[in-house]
This record gives C-alpha cells, structure tokens and sequence, in this order.
C-alpha cells in the first residue's frame, strides 16, 4: 500500500508502469455540474463523437484521450451525471449501467475517472463510496480546483488520497493543468493487477471492510447460484426496514466526512460568493421573474429577428439552386422531382438551422451557467399548478420557436411521465413556422385595421392565437397527468449549481453534436416525406403540356396537374369533411401538404392558385388569389371567418414531421407521436369547426 | 421543528428525514442526513420552492418535501 502511495504526487515522471498493450476503457463519472464535460473536453479535444445508448436517449459521448506517447489512445466514455449508483432517472440508471458493466457493447470500464468538485467534496464523494464497493479502479480528479483555493479552502492532496485509497489528482479543464498527472494515475491505476478494492488508512477500515465484507460475500454466494452479483445498493437491497438503508447512508456521509476533515481546512469564514449576490437578484420575488422574463425576451428576440438574416441567405441559396438545376438538367420527372421535390423539402429544413442553432445556443448557455436552474425554481409553483415540472419551463418556452429542441431539453426532467407529458404539449406552443401562415392570413383579411388607437387588429389576433395554443396545453397537461400518465409527483429536489462562466469550448462541443443529431434525423425524415408529397402532386400526370418544363410558373396546367394529382384527388376525398370548417377542396391539398411542414401550406396553396412557386408570405399575388377565389356558385371562398378558421386549426394541430421524428426518438416508440398527431388533429378540427359554425352563428361572415 | 417552517437565514442542523420513500432517499443521498448544516436562504416569488443551503451546496426543494426534514436551530 506505501509503495503506491510513495509514488503520489509525482513531481519527475518516474512512473514504473510499463506501455500498455491494449487500449483501456475509461469512464468519467461525477455529479451533475462536477465539470465533468470540460474535464472530458480536455482530455478528447475534438476526437468526440455523440451517439445514443440504445434503446433510450440518453446521449453517448466517447472521445479518445492519448495518455502516454507509447500507449494506445484509450476510450474515454463520458457519462451523465450522477450524485448516487442508486439511479432514480433514466440518465442515472444508464451511468450505473455502464459503470456496472451491465451495459450492453460497453465493455466494464477498465478505470474510472471520479470527478469530484472540489467546492463541495462531501456530497461529491458519496458516489465515490458506492463506486468503492465496486470492482472499478479509480481515480479522483479533484475539479474546480482553483476555484475551492480562492475561497479560502486549504486541500492537502496527499492526505485525502491517503484518506480516499485512490490516487487524487487536482485538474483546472480550463486551463488544462493537471492532465499529464492524472493520465500517469489513470495508467498506474490501469496496471496494477492486485484487487481493486482500494486501500484505506485505518481509521476507515471498519466501514469499508464491513461494506467489501458483504460486497465480496454477496458476488461468491451470487456466483454460487449462478445470478448476477447485486451490488449493495439501497433500492437494489431487499429492504427489510427503513433503517437499513438510511443506516448504510449515513455510514458512508460519517466516513466522508472524516476523511475530509482530515485533509481539507477552511481557513476562514465563508464569504459571500458571487453566485449569492448574483441570485439576489435573480430569484429576487420581484427582479427575478422580471429577470426571467427578459432573458426569455432576449432569447425570442434574437430568434425571430436575427435568425432572419440567414434564413433569408438560405432560402435565397436554394431559390438559385433550383434555378440552375432547372436552367442546366433536361425537363424531365428527374429534374422535376429535384427542382419542385428534393429541393424544396431539404430547403425547407435546412432554412430553419439558423433558428434551431440560435435556440441550442441559448439553451446550452443558459444550462451551463446554472440560470436553468433558476427558472425552474421561480416557475416551479406555476407548472406544478398545471401538473408538470418546474424543469419544463425552459422546453416550452422554446418551443415557441420550434418545437424541436424544445422536446429535446426535455430530457433534463428526470419523471418519465411528467416528461411525455411536456413533450405532448410543446407543439402547441406556436412555433416560427406557424408564423408565414399567421402572417398571410392576416395581410389578406385583417391588415390595416386598428383597435383601440394603435394596436393592429393583426397583432391582437397572432397574441390570440399563441394566447389559444398555451391555453390548450394546459388543459391538455392537466388531463394527461389525471388520466393516462398519472403518477405521484417525484421530488423536485434540485441543486442550485454555483454560477459558471459557460466553457465556449464545450458549447461549441455541445451545439455540434445536437445540432447534427436533428440535421441527420429530422432531415431525413423531411427528405422522405418531401419525395413522397412530391410524388403526390406529381403523379397520376395530367395532360402533357405543349411548353417544355413540366411544373411552370404560372400557367394554367400546373393548376390542372394538382387537381388530378393523388394530392388533389385526395384533397377533393376530404372536402365533405373539411366544408364544415369553411375549406374547399384546394385549401384541402394545401392542407395535407402542411402535415409534414406547415410552411408548405403556403408554397402549396400558390401551385393550386397558379401563382408560381415561391411566394413567400407576403406575396401580393397570392393574397390577391385567395381574395378572388371563387366557388361554381359565385361566393367567395375565403373569407375573413375561413381566415380565422384556417388560423385556428394550424395553431393546434401537428404538422410537422421533425417534431414527430424527434418525439418518436425521445419517447423511443411510435404509440405517443402516433397518439399526438391523432388527438391533436382532433383538437384542430373540432376548434376550427367550431370557430367557422360559431362564427356563422354569430352572423359573421 | 421542519425546514418548511424553519425561519430564513438561521442556521441549524438535520435532526432526521422521516419516510422511506422516493423523497427520502433523495434527500438523504444529496447530503440530507442528520448532523449536517442547514439553513434556509429564500423561497420563490410564489411561496414554492424553498432554496436551502445543505452544508456546501445550494439545494431547491418544495416545502412539502422539506416537511420531512426534522431540524433543530444550531447553538453552537
């Protein structure tokens, strides 16, 4: 045991270890905001790649991390973060799994790395002590190092390594110091071939000995009945009484806390951190929802005003794409199927990236430096009063600019229920796409109209439509919790992690991997539902025009090719149903077309009035289509009522195919986006009809 | 006397935490165990949730999980 220790700290790289020979499998395990990330940052760089565990969401982050010039590289697996082996989420239960070796294609990690923040040792070490119990070799990376030495903590290293029975090694990610030492522990730890369990000074003996004693007893008696050895945790034991396991519990905090005092001395009193002054105001009673309200401005801001710039670059880029590919392929279904099919789809996904990466960027911003926390905090009691968690404050809110990495931040609340419950209200909240059908619904029937002085008829009636989508969700979220996803409240127990500089390195990291996980999935969904409605409107083909270039602006024959297109077959099948709503059977089209992009409503809704292809919301032209439309009988089709109508069925139902593939991923099966677009539609349809039939009632027309 | 009654800025100390359940165990994993420092810094602007300082840390909880901690007021 001296030997071993004699070696620590080591100043002169006099390592004995020999070069490896195959390459080791490393875990970074720790509590949430250890600074786990950065630590995996600087040991990977940008050797990382993000995938999934299988079977659920929990994203899997690998990197390879060189630790000696004559060594292979090693996988390094960073896992989520955990405060307890005793999982209590789906994140946790994937940690423990790895760590267990219960994972399947993970190999049991060959070391693991605890990253314990040095600010707050005692609750960090917990799982420390559960991993102890464990086969694993360990390391403890004492991160947050310089931060601890700034307020007055006075850590003697050697000692709590004495203490702990491990190597400790003190890291600053940011600054990358402390990495060569930790990598000599990691290889030291790697090659010694003796029991893993660690060994203790002898005050501690008593515990762990008992805690290896009932370990080591329960794998030979497990390996005598041939069953997997139950690791001695609280909720894996029979619990025979409350005592047990509390008793175990508060073992494991005695002994941590002695090993602390032994090694760590807190010179001084504690003073205000810049984390309490800063929440006195940020969860102020008055300046803290005023605070939150004005990131929350912030953030939309700047998503809908400056996401416009590129947005309008992309859609302008695709626009040109689509002219040389016309003007440069022969006529013909290939290049039809690329010009009005392929182009469009994939255009029509990638011109909102911009949006989608300003949101990831706000989200992964605001988690990182521990504001999330804090509005989950300050709207906790709100959500609760509808059934959902405080955590899912943040997801909604940015599903008002899309849907999408709004239900992907759901995953930071832990209850499976609560959190399917967020996810099937996050499309009500209107999302940017819903925006160009407002807008042109709104320059075509209510523009130029005021209310009371100033305020546009137009403005009131996009306020009433988000005002319609919040509404729903609620009612929506307090049946689901009372009926299909009832469950007891799980505890909202959170930690308020210390504000933090966010690590631009790990948020560029972050942005990356989200943003290419919704580019490769949603995108491809996209394409297929792109080719597909293409197809529709393509096929069966109607007279063969004399004009070269089958799909033309203008011109009456695309006109005539939707009508007798599936599309607009299928459009005329649906009428019946959609009249009482006050749709016709072009309305019907552009309706089935919105179902895997809303924004498509209106790219459709131009082909079947024959204004050409890409409108955009404001068009004159198409406003003016719609405005003259007219039935066999003379009346006019739209009329403000239909307008209204039309607004209320796309404020609820859900026409978008991304969010449904990305809810599919994260509720990892097809029931719950499959029960979402149904009962939404249903929604829709009965709130549309009732707006028309009601609207009629009350002599409006 | 329990945290959700426990005057703000006093410092005491964890007595025990009741029940067996979720909560418990939560609690009792994140530091919660008797003995330990405690004091309440704030509540949120509704009443809900309490923010408590747990020895080293900041821990968010709703009173009636801070129910089940039984403290007494540190005299030391």
């Amino acid at each position: 045991m001296n030997a071993l220790l004699e070696q620590l700290p080591s100043q002169s790289s006099s390592s004995q270890t020999r070069p490896l020979q195959k390459p080791l499998t490393i875990a970074v395990a720790g509590n949430p905001n250890a600074g786990k990330t950065s630590l995996f940052n600087a040991l990977t760089g940008l050797r990382q790649k993000v995938a999934n565990y299988p079977g659920v969401t929990v994203e899997r982050k690998e990197g390879l991390w060189s630790l000696a010039p004559d060594s292979p590289a090693a996988r390094v697996i960073d896992l989520p973060g955990l405060y307890s082996l005793e999982a209590t989420s789906v994140d946790e239960q994937i940690a423990r799994d790895v760590l267990l070796g219960r994972e399947a294609n993970i190999a049991r990690p060959d070391v693991v790395i605890v990253a314990v923040d040095t600010t707050n040792l005692v609750r960090n070490l917990y799982l420390f002590t559960q991993l102890m119990e464990t086969e694993c070799r360990l390391v403890v990376a004492l991160t947050m190092f310089d931060l601890a030495e700034r307020s007055n903590l006075k850590i003697n290293v050697e000692k709590l390594s004495k203490g702990l029975g491990v190597p400790v090694v003190p890291v600053m990610a940011r600054q990358r110091r402390g990495i060569d030492r930790l990598a000599e522990a990691v290889l030291k730890v790697a090659a010694e071939t003796s029991d893993p369990c660690p060994t203790l000074s002898n005050g501690s003996v008593n515990h762990v000995q008992r805690w290896q004693t009932e370990a080591t007893s329960s794998r030979t008696s497990a390996a005598k009945n041939n069953t997997r050895p139950q690791p001695l945790f609280a909720s894996d034991l029979v619990i025979t009484s409350a005592q047990t396991w509390q008793t175990r519990l508060i073992d494991r905090y005695r002994w941590i806390e002695n090993v602390v005092a032994g090694a760590v001395f807190a010179e001084t009193a504690r003073k205000h951190s810049a984390t309490e002054r800063i929440d006195a105001l940020v969860t102020h009673r008055i300046a803290g929802p005023v605070i939150l309200f004005l990131v929350m401005l912030l953030v939309f801001q700047t998503i809908f005003s400056w996401a416009n710039l590129p947005m309008n670059l992309i859609d302008r880029v695709f626009n040109v794409l689509a002219d040389a590919v016309r003007a440069h392929l022969p006529a013909g279904m290939l290049t039809d199927l690329i010009v009005s099919g392929i182009i469009p789809g994939v255009g029509g996904v990638l011109m909102f990236l911009p949006q989608i990466v300003l949101l990831f960027f706000f989200i992964t911003v605001l988690e990182d430096s521990g504001y999330m926390a804090r509005a989950a905090f300050l709207m906790d009691r709100l959500m609760r009063g509808v059934g959902l968690h405080g955590k899912a404050f943040v997801p909604l809110l940015s599903s008002f600019a899309c849907a999408v990495p709004g239900i992907m931040a759901t995953r930071t609340i832990e209850n499976p229920k609560d959190r399917v419950a967020t996810i099937m209200i996050a499309p009500f909240m209107s999302c940017s796409a819903r925006l160009p059908v407002y807008t042109l619904m709104i320059a075509a029937f209510f523009s130029g109209q005021k209310v009371i002085g100033f305020i546009s008829l137009g403005a009131l009636i996009i306020l009433a439509m988000y005002l319609l989508g919040i509404a729903f969700a609620v009612v929506v979220a307090w049946v689901l919790k009372h009926t299909l996803l009832k469950a007891p409240s799980p505890p909202f127990v959170m930690e308020l992690p210390p504000y933090r500089l966010p690590n631009p390195r790990n948020v560029a990291h972050s942005l990356l991997a989200r943003v290419g996980v919704f580019l490769k999935r949603a995108g491809t969904v996209i394409l297929a539902i792109s080719i597909l409605l293409w197809a529709l409107v393509a096929f069966p083909r109607g007279p063969v025009s004399t004009t070269e270039g089958a799909i033309d602006n203008g011109a009456g024959y695309a006109s005539v090719q939707v009508e007798n297109s599936y599309a607009g077959q299928a459009g005329r099948l649906i009428e019946p149903l959609i009249k009482p709503l006050g749709f016709d059977w072009k309305i019907g089209v552009g309706l089935i077309s919105s179902f895997a992009a809303r924004e498509t409503v209106i790219s459709t809704l131009s082909i079947v009035y024959n204004v050409g292809e890409n409108p955009g919301e404001g068009s004159a032209s198409l406003i003016k289509a719609i405005r003259n439309a007219k039935r066999s009988d003379g009346s006019l089709v739209w009329t403000p009522l239909v307008a209204l109508s039309l607004m209320v069925f796309f404020v609820l139902a859900c026409q978008c195919m991304s969010t449904v593939a990305v809810v599919r991923r994260e509720t990892n099966s097809w029931r719950w986006p499959l029960f979402m677009v149904c009962y939404m539609l249903l929604l829709a349809y009965v709130s549309s009809f009732v707006t028309y039939q009601g609207g009629r009632l009350l002599g409006f027309t | 006397m329990t945290l959700d009654t426990t005057p703000f800025g006093a410092p005491a100390r964890v007595i025990s935490v009741s029940g067996d359940g979720a909560v418990a165990l939560r609690l009792m994993q994140m530091g919660v165990v008797p003995g330990v420092a405690v004091s309440v810094v704030k509540s949120a602007p509704l009443g809900d949730p309490i923010q408590v300082r747990i020895r080293d840390y900041d821990l968010a909880l709703r009173r009636i999980e801070a129910q089940t901690i039984t403290v007494a007021f540190d005299n030391e």
